[in-house]
């Protein structure tokens, strides 16, 4: 060949009936079955709610979601084209386009809450704040930066799954808090469909960081390992700030960062590690829990409870053909 | 003969909690011929639902409790799970208990917590001491 350096190769066509990794047509089947668009929520149902919050909930609620927005945008725009390149197989990197149009897709239902709920001059003021907000700027710096270092798939992914299943977390408290009081119960709606999407990410980035450790060294992992604790443990530390700047006001602060512990320990499983912070430090609000997953806390597990209310299986539609029973 | 029969996908995450549980157990392979029990034990499973909770209960799963003889050995059943997945969480769990006619024991968050080791350490040496004793289990 000649000097064609510069000159990408043509990509082979993709094949979905060759598939390399089973998780990819699974995560591409399950996240094509939730798709979803703002329309679909009515979130005019909440004006009246909204119309009863204080300001000051009004002002903590809008600027929450302009954080929220900036974290998707980021991960729309950024995030997910700099796993592309990385991607082990071609249905992995389809898998992450179609992360990456959710991300615009969370992204935009945040304005979409806005132009239902509040005024243009509230709206502006909020984006304007986050675009100044010091910690705010400062954990998208740190996650900007693991994707632009072009040394180290491993990392962008450590850094994707950090955002995606940990740094959400300070911003979703609080329609999870709204919604175990009834109030904004569709904008809570909305936002358990975007929780709902992120987990999805946040374990399929970090199933492919595990396929990814397998082939390192003992010493390599060992590396790699630390570098994550190290960088979550950063990321934490900005994050107790922020919690403390927007939620001290209404006291909630120690209820958010039970929150945060809890889902810092997930982020880490999601990329095969143990926790990091004690049970005691995590233990989240049950009302926060029972907004997250309402319903499944009905029926009494048997080890945890007296057994005496419990019931055998709700009724949910779940028919599959492979039973024979 | 251990008590605990179980599925994990390659994301690992039932498999780490049976590890950290330290009682062993049968896993069942994602394809091919599910195992048959001989002794009463307990299922540990994912849930893998879409959003309107089709699905949860994964197929190897299934393939396995297809078997009538194995079925009627079934005590109970540990869902694995999300709670971001909202009312699907560890719907597994409750799909098997319903189709089963067992309880579902606990629900775990991916690997689990310490606190879930522990009860779910003490609530399986509860339950199979109970199963040992059959004098001791109401009529
Ligand atoms: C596509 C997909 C769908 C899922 N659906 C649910 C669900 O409906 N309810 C739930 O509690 N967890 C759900 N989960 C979470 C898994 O059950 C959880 O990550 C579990 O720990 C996976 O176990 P494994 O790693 O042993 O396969 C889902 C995960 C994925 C990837
Ligand atoms: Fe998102
Ligand atoms: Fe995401």
């Amino acid at each position: 060949m000649k000097d064609f350096a510069q000159t990408r190769p043509v990509p082979r066509a993709i094949n979905w009936n060759r598939i390399e990794d089973d998780k990819d047509l699974e995560i591409w089947n399950r996240l094509t079955a939730n798709f979803w668009l703002p329309e679909k929520v009515p979130l005019s149902n909440d004006l009246q709610s909204w119309s009863r919050l204080t300001d000051e909930e009004r002002t903590l609620t809008i600027r929450v979601f302009t954080g929220l927005t900036l974290l998707d945008t980021i991960q729309n725009a950024v995030g997910a084209p700099a796993l592309m390149p990385d991607a082990a197989t071609p249905h992995e990197e389809s898998v992450l386009t179609n992360i990456a149009f959710m991300e615009a897709v969370h992204a935009r239902s945040y304005s979409s809450v806005f132009s239902t709920l509040c005024t243009t001059a509230e709206v502006d003021e909020a984006f304007r704040w986050s675009a100044e907000n010091d910690h705010l700027q400062a954990k998208a710096r740190l996650i900007l930066d693991e994707y632009d270092a072009t040394a180290s798939p491993l990392r962008r992914k450590v850094a994707s799954v950090f955002l995606e299943s940990f740094l959400f977390y300070s911003g979703f408290y609080l329609p999870m808090h709204f919604s175990s009081r009834g109030r904004l119960t569709n904008t809570a709606d909305l936002i358990r469909l975007i929780i709902r999407d992120e987990a999805i990410h946040g374990y399929y980035i970090g199933y492919k960081f595990q396929r990814g450790m397998e082939k390192l060294t003992e010493a390599e992992r060992q590396e790699m390992k630390d570098f994550a604790f190290g960088l979550l443990f950063e990321l934490y530390e900005i994050e107790a700030r922020y919690t403390e700047e927007l939620y001290d006001p209404m006291g909630l602060t120690e209820d958010v960062k039970a929150f945060l512990h809890y889902n810092a320990n997930k982020a880490l499983q999601n990329l095969g590690f143990e926790a990091l912070f004690p049970d005691e430090a995590c233990r989240v609000n049950p009302a926060i829990l029972a907004a997250l997953s309402p319903g499944s806390d009905e029926n009494h597990d048997f080890f945890s409870g007296s057994g005496s209310s419990y019931v055998i299986g709700k009724t949910v539609a779940t028919e599959d053909e492979d039973w024979d029973f | 003969m251990t008590p605990l029969a179980f599925y994990s996908s390659r994301s690992g995450n039932t498999a780490r909690l049976i590890d950290r549980l330290g009682l062993g157990g049968t896993p069942l392979p994602p394809v091919g011929d599910p195992p048959r029990m001989d002794a009463p034990f307990v299922l540990v499973t994912p849930t893998y639902a879409d959003g309107e909770g089709r699905g949860a209960v994964p197929k190897p799963v299934i393939r396995f409790l297809n078997h009538a003889p194995t079925r009627a050995l079934l005590r109970g059943v540990i869902a694995c799970g999300n709670r971001n997945f909202g009312e699907t969480f560890a719907l597994a769990g409750d799909v098997i208990a319903r189709k089963c006619g067992v309880p579902v024991l606990a629900r775990v968050e991916l690997a689990g917590t310490e606190t879930d080791i522990i009860r779910i350490r003490a609530g399986l040496s509860h339950l199979f001491a109970d199963l040992e004793a059959p004098c001791s289990i109401p009529a």
